[in-house]
């Protein structure tokens, strides 16, 4: 770059405040190191991501002209920035050592974050290596490297002595690495004298550095067929695709399809158990028949005495979205699956516990003719916090349901049939009655929850009156 | 194309700086350059003159000329049929002069049978793997691709495939014109006689009254390095690709093991670059060597040594890695031994011309290399020009370029058709195919600077990214950098280097423009379709600030068609 306008430098300064500024992050770690951040303070300078431009908001370090370790004098070129516009050699304006690179060529920093630590003498180096290390675990970093904070944790790094920064051709150690090996170990700083080899004759390979360094290894190209996966459906892991089968027909999802596909798979990450109950329903076919009329349909019906139960049972209306809490819902809206053409949706009745079986249903009528519509708003079939899937108007006596992402608990309904049954008194008669399924998210939902809450919705349907209330 | 030993580059500096520039146009106006424009000239084509291009045009219509006259076999007879002795032999017919080629082994030589051509099949498939490979590249354009792989066995038959077509080609070409391709090794015998035959077994003898050596060159190996064809191999063998090791060492880092690190590492290869000098890419302009190690080497799954001799190569055997000794290439200590699973020798290439006779003529070769002058005439031990023996190619050293043999032998018919022609090697473009490619012609910028210093004129250098290129934007392509040498005083264009999308392809615009004397201020008035990559050098042209006054005449002149 002889012809390239007087080199940039760097913005190196001592200024306490910024240090302390860029330790704030780092600072509940502990009291105690800060004393000596104090001392360290005057000795110890930042080199920042300059400004090349006035348009540049980050820069990505091309190179580093200087390696951990060595010393450099004021004006010597220590690090080339691309920025939006062009590369730079960036200088620096102290003398010191280059105790640790924060930012290593390859990956971007904003303008004015840290890329290095220049300690004064060599003294000093172990105060600037700490500070690194607490910079470097406070720092939000940068989307190039996956999370390298997480990486420190897995396993602590031994702390690189400034000899050790692996320059391209390193004394001849025992363990040989290959090229990429050694490409991976100053990008993770690993320390390839204590990675053992698996490679061929004992050598270190990327896979070994990547493992040292407690990344998952990627995968290989394998003979895997090509997955062609539908746009929406990309982020999904998906499970191992299968070979084609030699003269079928591929469709491929909908964008619905995609999205049911989705949910299905995600399901499988959260623990789920069930728990079945019979229900007579005699009482509420008769009301059934008196409410009919109006426009309730039985569905409504159901829906109301979910939501009536779960009014009683908040726990089985709560969901559990980060593993590690109960999210109590505010509202019962109770989600009802419908199939329709090609695909199947859930349109919400919200508050059902507050509306009345009339309203209800005066919502539910809306809700299916834009569901069919396909007109139907996010919040309209998102916003559900349990859902009922009734198949009984098809026969099917049981069956269990698939948790929805989000939602503790999916109640799945029988058909309701005559059944001969003895009371307590050992009388024998004929009564209907339907089978419901429940399936809960048992990390906030437990089987004694899901019992009380099914024998409270058994309440309700075998003495319906208070769904007219 | 790029097969050229390291000590090439030099030699092109060295033959450049003595060749007369464009500026001898001037002064010898009786001479003429390849492909300069008469325009340019102010030369007014004599009568003479059209009617010798008639009777050219009418001898080449009849096909190989007829018996040469004086009593000789043929006119023209060239030993070696590869790109340059093809080039010669092509230009000689049209010509009307009656040639001959003797070829001891397949038509089309290193360039098509094991160089240029095959590895270009090579490096198609490994732009093409790396794309596919370059996950963000991919999802930055909307695509996806699930991993991609490739057949070996494919691959290397779609290289094998190309060279016997571009070689049956080459071969149809000849024998449409009447060319004779004789078969067997010439050797000179005397003054304009040349015998021929199997290895042992010179039969023939033929004469000519000129000859034309253009037997081309084969891999340099350094002593000290066994080959064995599997472990250790040159790129006569890598070629063929008959593995993919998962990791290679690749000895030199000019054209030939930068091109081959491009297509290894895309096949899954680590590789180790082992350099003799301090840095990596000698030869390239520095600034293009640093861009391009940014770009090639440093993201990659490379590593190097420089400033080290591989001073003992051992093929893998008994269950044992290849291995390579370096020493430091100033102090010769022992400094450390690889261990990997091939090594790929690529340090150059030396003349082939053992066995051409050269003792029979007076003529003593400077380090395997024929000595010739500037017009490609054989010097005998006394400095003295040989009459009627040309040499040109890899086998005369001055430019090892497969289309440097060809220029120079079409520049060598001209002058045995009587029309006087020296090459001016500073206008031949070169071009590594690396992804993305690197390209350069003319002088780089220290040797420019030291040819200013030397001739007391000042030069200025412009700069263009392809950041700043539309098309390469929309190609998601924008690394790159193109640079321009050129004379503020007069617009002279010294050299222009490339690194980007598609360079080999975008230096002939500068090429030309240096071979024709086109200076920057009249250049810059042509006009480029927008949006292409060659925008990229109408930037340089347009960013280049001449400070002499006035545009030339020739651009606004009409062009008479």
């Amino acid at each position: 770059m002889a012809t390239a306008p007087a080199p940039f430098s760097l913005s190196a300064s001592t200024v306490p405040a910024r240090l302390r500024a860029a330790a704030v992050p780092a600072g509940a770690r502990g009291r105690q190191p800060r004393r000596g951040r104090m001392v360290v303070r005057a000795k110890i300078r930042e080199i920042f991501m300059p400004a090349l431009s006035s348009t540049m908001t980050e820069g990505k370090i091309v190179s580093w002209a200087a390696s951990e370790g060595d010393r450099v004098n004021k004006g010597d070129a220590v690090v080339v920035v691309e920025s939006d516009k062009a590369d730079m050699d960036v200088e620096t304006f102290h003398d010191g050592i280059v105790a640790a690179v924060l930012v290593p060529a390859g990956e971007s920093a904003p303008v004015g974050a840290p890329i290095a630590l220049l300690a004064e003498s060599e003294e000093e180096v172990p105060l600037a290596l700490a500070k690194a290390k607490e910079l470097s675990n406070g720092q939000p970093q940068q989307a190039a490297a996956p999370a390298p904070a997480e990486d420190a944790l897995a396993t602590p790094p031994p702390p690189p002595t400034p000899a050790a920064a692996p320059a391209p051709v390193s004394a001849g150690t025992k363990g040989i690495a290959s090229p990429q090996a050694k490409n991976l170990a100053k990008q993770h700083r690993v320390d390839l004298a204590k990675v053992t080899g698996t490679g061929p004759y004992g050598r270190i390979t990327p896979e070994d550095v990547e493992a040292a360094a407690g990344m998952q290894p990627k995968p290989k190209p394998a003979a895997a067929s090509p997955a062609v996966a539908a746009p929406s459906a990309a982020a999904v892991p998906q499970a191992a695709v299968l070979p084609p089968v030699p003269g079928a027909t591929v469709v491929p999802f909908t964008t619905m399809q995609a999205a049911v596909s989705k949910n299905m798979v995600e399901s499988l990450a959260v623990p789920a158990f069930r728990v079945g109950y019979p229900i007579v329903t005699d009482k509420l076919d008769e009301l059934y028949e008196k409410v009919k009329p109006k426009g309730v349909t039985m569905t409504v019906l159901l829906a109301k005495a979910a939501a009536m139960a779960l009014a009683q049972h908040p726990v089985v209306n709560a969901s559990c979205r980060d593993g590690k809490s109960f999210t109590y819902n505010s509202n019962i809206n109770i989600a009802v699956a419908v199939a329709i053409d090609g695909g199947l949706i859930t349109p919400v009745l919200q508050d059902a516990d507050k509306l009345d079986i009339y309203l209800l249903s005066q919502n539910w009528k809306d809700l299916v003719k834009k569901a069919r519509a396909k007109q139907l708003q996010p919040n309209e079939y998102s916003s559900g916090t349990f859902t009922l899937s009734n198949l009984g108007m098809f026969g099917v006596d049981r069956f269990d349901a698939i948790l929805p992402p989000g939602q503790g608990a999916i109640m799945a309904v029988g058909a309701s049939k005559p059944t001969v049954v003895a009371d307590k008194d050992g009388f024998f008669s004929v009564k209907s009655k339907m089978l419901v399924n429940v399936t809960a998210d048992h990390r906030i939902v437990y089987g004694a929850d899901l019992a009380a809450f099914l024998q409270t919705f058994a309440k309700i349907i075998e003495d319906p009156e208070s769904l007219t209330l | 194309m790029p097969l050229s030993a390291p000590s090439a580059a030099a030699t092109v500096v060295a033959s450049g700086a003595a060749s007369p520039r464009p500026n001898a146009i001037r002064t010898a106006a009786g001479l003429r350059f390849c492909g300069l424009r008469r325009e340019a000239l102010g030369l007014r084509s004599s009568p003479q003159a059209v009617a010798a291009r008639r009777s050219v045009a009418a001898a080449a219509t009849a096909g190989n000329g007829a018996a040469g006259s004086g009593g000789f076999d043929y006119d023209l007879l060239i030993i070696g049929a590869g790109v340059g002795g093809h080039g010669a032999a092509l230009h000689a017919v049209e010509k009307g002069l009656k040639t001959a080629i003797i070829e001891g082994d397949v038509v089309g030589g290193t360039c098509v049978n094991r160089g240029c051509v095959p590895s270009k099949a090579l490096l198609a498939v490994s732009g093409r793997m790396r794309e596919l490979q370059d996950e963000h590249h991919m999802k930055s354009l909307g695509l996806q691709v699930s991993l991609p792989g490739y057949d070996r066995q494919a691959v290397a038959d779609h290289a094998n495939n190309l060279a016997s077509k571009i070689r049956s080609n080459l071969t149809n070409s000849m024998k449409a014109l009447g060319v004779d391709i004789l078969t067997g090794i010439g050797t000179i015998v005397g003054k304009q006689k040349v015998r021929y035959g199997k290895v042992g077994f010179p039969d023939n003898e033929i004469t000519a009254r000129n000859i034309i050596i253009a037997t081309g060159s084969i891999p340099f190996v350094p002593k000290g390095i066994e080959i064995d064809g599997k472990t250790v191999f040159t790129s006569d063998h890598a070629l063929k690709l008959e593995s993919v090791p998962d990791w290679i060492a690749i000895v030199g880092s000019g054209y030939i093991g930068l091109e081959f690190s491009d297509v290894y590492t895309a096949l899954g290869s680590e590789v180790t670059f082992v350099e003799a000098l301090d840095q990596l890419m000698p030869g390239f302009d520095p600034e293009i060597g640093k861009l391009a190690q940014r770009i090639l080497i440093n993201p990659r799954k490379i590593d190097y040594h420089t400033g080290v001799f591989a001073s003992k190569i051992t093929p893998a055997k008994d269950g044992k890695p290849v291995l390579i000794e370096l020493i430091d290439a100033k102090t010769k200590e022992h400094k450390e031994t690889l261990e990997v699973d091939a090594a790929l020798i690529a340090t150059g290439r030396a003349p082939f011309t053992k066995g051409l006779g050269l003792e029979n003529i007076n003529v003593v070769t400077q380090r395997g290399f024929v000595p010739v002058d500037d017009r490609m005439q054989v010097m005998d031990a006394d400095g003295n020009v040989v009459p009627n023996l040309y040499c040109i190619g890899d086998a005369n050293g001055k430019l090892m370029l497969a289309h440097a043999a060809s220029a120079q032998g079409i520049s060598v018919v001209e002058q045995i058709s009587g029309r006087d022609n020296i090459l001016n090697h500073l206008s031949i473009p070169a071009a590594c195919f690396t992804h993305p490619e690197i390209s350069m012609v003319g002088l780089t910028e220290p040797q420019a600077r030291e040819k200013a210093d030397k001739e007391g004129f000042e030069i200025s250098v412009v700069k263009t990214s392809f950041k700043a290129n539309t098309k390469a934007l929309a190609e998601n392509e924008g690394d790159g950098l193109a640079k321009m040498i050129y004379r503020p005083d007069t617009g002279e264009i010294l050299g222009v280097h490339i690194l980007g999308l598609h360079a080999a392809d975008l230096i002939h615009e500068a090429s030309n423009a240096i071979a024709l004397g086109t200076r920057v201020q009249d250049i810059k008035f042509a006009v480029h379709a927008h949006p292409t990559l060659s925008e990229v050098l109408d930037e340089l042209f347009k960013a280049a600030k001449v400070k002499a006054a006035g545009v030339s005449l020739s651009v606004n002149e009409p062009v008479a068609a």
